[in-house]
């Protein structure tokens, strides 16, 4: 009987606060990761560097700037995604449970056309499991980023990941994984252009 | 924050002209242009982007934000990891903004360490008078702004022993390096006070070398390794902020590890 119990308007796909960490994400990840390159570039843990035209500052002093401007930015918005995704329980409704026999089943089917893309509030196996890993790759890079500037203050975090040096190639491979992320997130955005609507307008 | 005295008097955007046009390579250059990329649209919404000064001045706002919050993760107390003497990096690496020939050579005999500023006793020390002081040896991670990092065994005189033995006012906020090529540095009391930092007339058991900064070095296992002063010749105490060779292009100055 009363609007309470049928709104009229259904909840949005992506809510608002999603969408604005979302955006603020995308930009602070791009700085890091131009940035992050530049970085690397001064000092090459493996035998390549990044094109000079994929980063960001225009040397080592400038690339830091950077770097040590826009963690803030990352680590603020991320921990005000990380806090409403967990008050509102959206983590747990979205990304879990993940069953590996359904990954395997939905991968299958993503590779063979089949999988449905009809329902964007529900997320396939596949994608809970690139959200969830990029979540917690989010967190690692953090913290060997935080343990690469800070090995003599927080000397038992760097311990714990191999020591200073043991950092560097932690926060180099999670890197690496958020680059691969973004690949394989930016293909499946443009395939299904939907979804960035609803990225950006809710619905 | 810390209330900075910079040259209050020079024009700012004249100032950055001129510390672009000393930058060597071209590529620093560009670093005034390229900063009005992807990071100034997505930081400086609104603001002319066609500005790379603009952006640059944000950035050095944030660097100092960041001076301050390093200032208050340190720790006075927390020592660097120490290493065993099978960890040091042999041979070590030489690393300097000019070529290992390029190094100064100090005279030995007419070398004087002056000492300035806020002091009781301002005569100048000799490398006899110098190495005749207690000394301590350490073995510890040198982390360099580049990335990369090498294990050293370093000896010489607290650097903390030294300044209250010339009467330093140990209530100053700085104290600034200046070395025989022409390098300079400054680092807050604190750290100059922290139990590893050290003046450094030894390297791996010998008289240091002239590639790691004959006669005298500042160690500081707390903080990035162009924040440890090579081939050092004075040594003021002061409340003043007087930056450094690399901090005023564009490095973090507390650049704490």
């Amino acid at each position: 009987m009363t609007a309470t119990q049928t709104p009229a308007v259904p909840p949005p796909i992506q809510p608002l606060y999603v969408r604005i960490t979302h955006a603020i994400n995308a930009v602070a990840v791009i700085v890091m990761i131009g940035s992050g390159w530049q970085i690397y570039n001064a000092s090459p843990l493996f035998g390549f560097a990044f094109p000079p035209s994929l980063t960001l500052g225009g040397w080592l002093a400038g690339g830091l700037l950077w770097h040590f401007a826009a963690m803030w930015l990352f680590v603020a918005n991320g921990l005000v995604y990380l806090a409403l995704g967990l008050a509102t329980a959206r983590f747990r409704r979205k990304l879990l449970p993940i069953r590996p026999a359904e990954v395997v089943a939905d991968v299958y089917a993503a590779i063979s056309g089949r999988l449905s893309h009809a329902d964007l509030s529900h997320y396939n196996a596949p994608q809970k499991l690139l959200y969830l890993g990029v979540l917690i790759t989010g967190m690692i890079i953090v913290v060997s980023g935080l343990a690469i500037w800070k090995p003599v203050q927080f000397h038992a975090l760097a311990a714990l990941l191999g020591g200073y040096e043991g950092a560097r190639l932690v926060h180099f491979f999670a890197m690496t994984t958020i680059v691969l992320f973004l690949a394989i997130h930016v293909v499946m955005a443009l395939l299904v252009p939907r979804s960035l609507r609803a990225i950006i307008l809710g619905r | 924050m810390r209330q900075r005295h910079r040259r209050a008097a020079v024009d700012s955007d004249l100032l950055l002209k001129d510390a672009a046009n000393r930058l060597p390579d071209p590529a620093r250059r560009l670093f005034l242009r390229n900063t009005v990329s992807l990071g100034a649209l997505a930081l400086l919404t609104g603001c002319d982007v066609t500005d790379g000064r603009s952006a640059e001045k944000v950035l050095r706002k944030i660097s100092e934000f960041n001076d301050w919050v390093q200032a208050r993760l340190f720790n006075p107390n927390q020592l660097a990891p120490t290493y065993p003497d099978s960890a040091v990096t042999r041979p070590f690496r030489f690393n300097a903004y000019y070529e290992e020939s390029e190094a100064p050579d100090v005279d030995e005999d007419r070398y004087r360490l002056i000492v300035d500023g806020r002091v009781a006793n301002k005569a100048a020390w000799t490398l006899d008078q110098l190495s005749a002081l207690p000394q301590e040896t350490q073995i510890t991670r040198l982390v360099c702004v580049e990335g990369w990092s090498a294990i050293g065994k370093w000896t010489g005189v607290p650097l903390r022993a030294f300044l209250e033995r010339i009467g330093a006012d140990l209530t100053s906020k700085y104290v600034h390096f200046v070395c025989a090529e022409g390098y300079s540095s400054s680092i807050d009391m604190p750290t100059a006070l922290h139990p590893q930092t050290q003046m450094t007339l030894k390297f791996d058991g010998q008289t240091l070398p002239t590639k790691f900064g004959f006669p005298l070095r500042i160690r500081i296992p707390t903080k990035l390794g162009f924040k440890n002063p090579k081939h050092v010749i004075a040594l003021t105490v002061l409340n003043n902020y007087t930056g450094g060779y690399w901090e005023d292009q564009g490095y973090n100055w507390f650049s704490g590890l």
